[in-house]
């Protein structure tokens, strides 16, 4: 970690960062949150940089909060897409980063389905390379503003209890949530049906309940994850009804907390299944504040990875140009 | 080689020059109507700070004051890299049509406030803009003057000018910090 590069050149998840790595990304997001309340939302930080979305998988959430963090920091965006490109032509994901950075950009942001895709990607081009979510394996930026969301609630985040509940299997932004939450000293607990728990989930250091009235009598915040609704027909549940009675947050549920529970949600919701309406919308809910914190946090990301270039400031000295 | 260490200004001397500064803010602008004071952080902050106390012990008025971060409006980004802390930027209310005293410790090669002047046209058009500085140590990269000066210091290019203030060093004063050949 050095002065120039804080994170290194990629941010691929938070388990290859450290407590304090994420804790600057948390401190560099709060002056970020500023700038989108602005009559003119824009700085120029991030003028003449190029970033490419590389969205290989559907998203509306991610991919416009990358997109308004790049505005905001004055880059140049490129979106690309898996439909409608030449990766529907049988490319390969290489070739076409690789294209692209023949066309000359800074950085990638990439989505897609394959776990460690972003991490492939970031061994073989020279652009800064950030993770918007690969397969079941993380989701980084998502795991960082729930943390801000929860920071700015509970004005710590280490000795709470936060309980990720649902889908947790599949989940890239459980792991991202996990790893993030540990490092900075929370507790974390899991709760969902034990066909849709990884094997060896303890192994994380989280703690694992198998009823959700224990999770929300145990817990400071829920973290609700979205039930992937192609899971049902894959037999992890028998059906969205049975999943709701057995492990839907309800108000009922939350009223017999010992606590104000804080409710967080990565959507997209399935209102009156994971989560009812009374709770999404309820006085606890910081779904929407957590939507307002990915903004901020991804400029930090956007502004931390970038510049840093010692041989513009060589060529700069030598006076051919440069700052 | 090393380092000497010489106080340009006690405590008590910066109190003298603020109060000195206010005054010919004051006087710059014709009375306090309209005026906001803006701090670049860090220390230019607290200098500003002390300057509107100073106002208003003079003149009972409270002055608007506001902070300046100018981090991500810096021209080295791309050579240097980021500066892990950003402070906050947080102006009270619009500055359109005010006159805006931008306040800073030392004044260098200019570059800071070259982006102050960048941020603040991002938040509104002030009936007009000054500079008022603790230290002017020469060495302009850039066609910057300030329009109100604590104090003057000849200072050579590797010497360090530092600002201390309450707030954040637990003292106020200013040091020459200069190596030397023995």
């Amino acid at each position: 970690m050095t002065a120039a590069a804080p994170l290194g050149k990629d941010l691929l998840g938070l388990e290859p960062l450290s407590g304090e790595q994420i804790s600057l990304i948390l401190d560099t997001a709060e002056p970020f949150k500023e700038i989108s309340e602005r009559a003119i939302k824009k700085v120029p930080t991030l003028r003449g940089s190029t970033v490419v979305n590389l969205f290989f998988e559907n998203s509306t959430r991610t991919r416009i909060s990358f997109e308004f963090a790049e505005k905001r920091l004055s880059a140049d965006t490129v979106n690309v897409s898996s439909s409608g490109s030449s990766v529907s032509k049988g490319e390969t994901l290489v070739d076409t980063a690789r294209n692209l950075e023949a066309m000359r950009i800074d950085m990638v942001v990439i989505r897609h389905g394959s776990s460690g895709a972003a991490k492939f990607l970031a061994g073989r081009i020279e652009s800064n390379v950030i993770n918007a979510g690969d397969g079941m394996h993380e989701h980084p930026t998502q795991g960082l503003l729930d943390l801000l969301t929860l920071r700015d609630h509970f004005k710590r985040i280490e000795g709470l209890r936060v309980c990720i509940c649902g889908d947790v299997l599949h989940s890239r932004v459980a792991r991202s949530n996990i790893w993030g939450l540990r490092k900075l000293g929370a507790e974390v607990a899991v709760c969902g049906p034990r066909s849709l728990m990884p094997n060896a989930i303890d192994e994380m250091g989280v703690t694992v309940f198998s009823r959700i009235e224990e999770a929300i009598e145990w817990a400071d915040a829920l973290n609700i994850l979205r039930l992937q609704l192609e899971r049902m027909t894959a037999g992890y549940i028998p059906s969205l009804r049975e999943y709701n009675r057995v492990f839907g947050v309800t108000r009922e549920r939350l009223e017999r907390a010992p606590r104000d529970v804080l409710i967080l949600h990565p959507g997209p919701m399935n209102r009156g299944v994971e989560i009812d309406s009374d709770v999404a919308d309820g006085p606890h809910s910081v779904i929407l504040p957590q939507v307002t914190n990915g903004v901020a946090v991804r400029m930090a990301v956007l502004y931390l990875l970038s510049g840093g270039r010692p041989e513009l400031a060589e060529s700069a000295k030598a006076g051919k140009g440069g700052a | 080689m090393t380092e000497h260490t010489e106080t340009i200004l006690d405590a008590s001397a910066v109190e003298r020059t603020l109060r000195r500064m206010a005054g010919e803010i004051v006087e710059a602008n014709g009375g306090t109507d309209n005026l906001v004071i803006v701090g670049i952080q860090r220390r230019g902050v607290q200098l500003a700070d002390r300057i509107v106390a100073l106002i208003n012990a003079s003149d009972g008025v409270a002055v608007p004051r506001g902070a300046l971060d100018i981090t991500l409006y810096r021209d080295d980004l791309q050579t240097i890299g980021p500066r892990p802390v950003v402070g906050s930027t947080e102006l009270p209310g619009s500055i359109d049509g005010c006159n805006v005293v931008i306040v800073d410790d030392v004044l260098f090669t200019g570059r800071t406030i070259r982006a102050a002047l960048d941020e603040l046209a991002d938040f509104g058009r002030p009936a007009r803009i000054e500079l008022a500085v603790l230290i002017d140590r020469g060495g302009r990269e850039l066609p910057i003057q300030p329009d109100i000066v604590g104090k003057k210091v000849a200072a050579r290019a590797g010497d360090r000018v530092d600002v201390q203030v309450h707030e954040i060093d637990g003292q106020s004063a200013v040091v020459l910090v200069s190596k030397r050949f023995e």
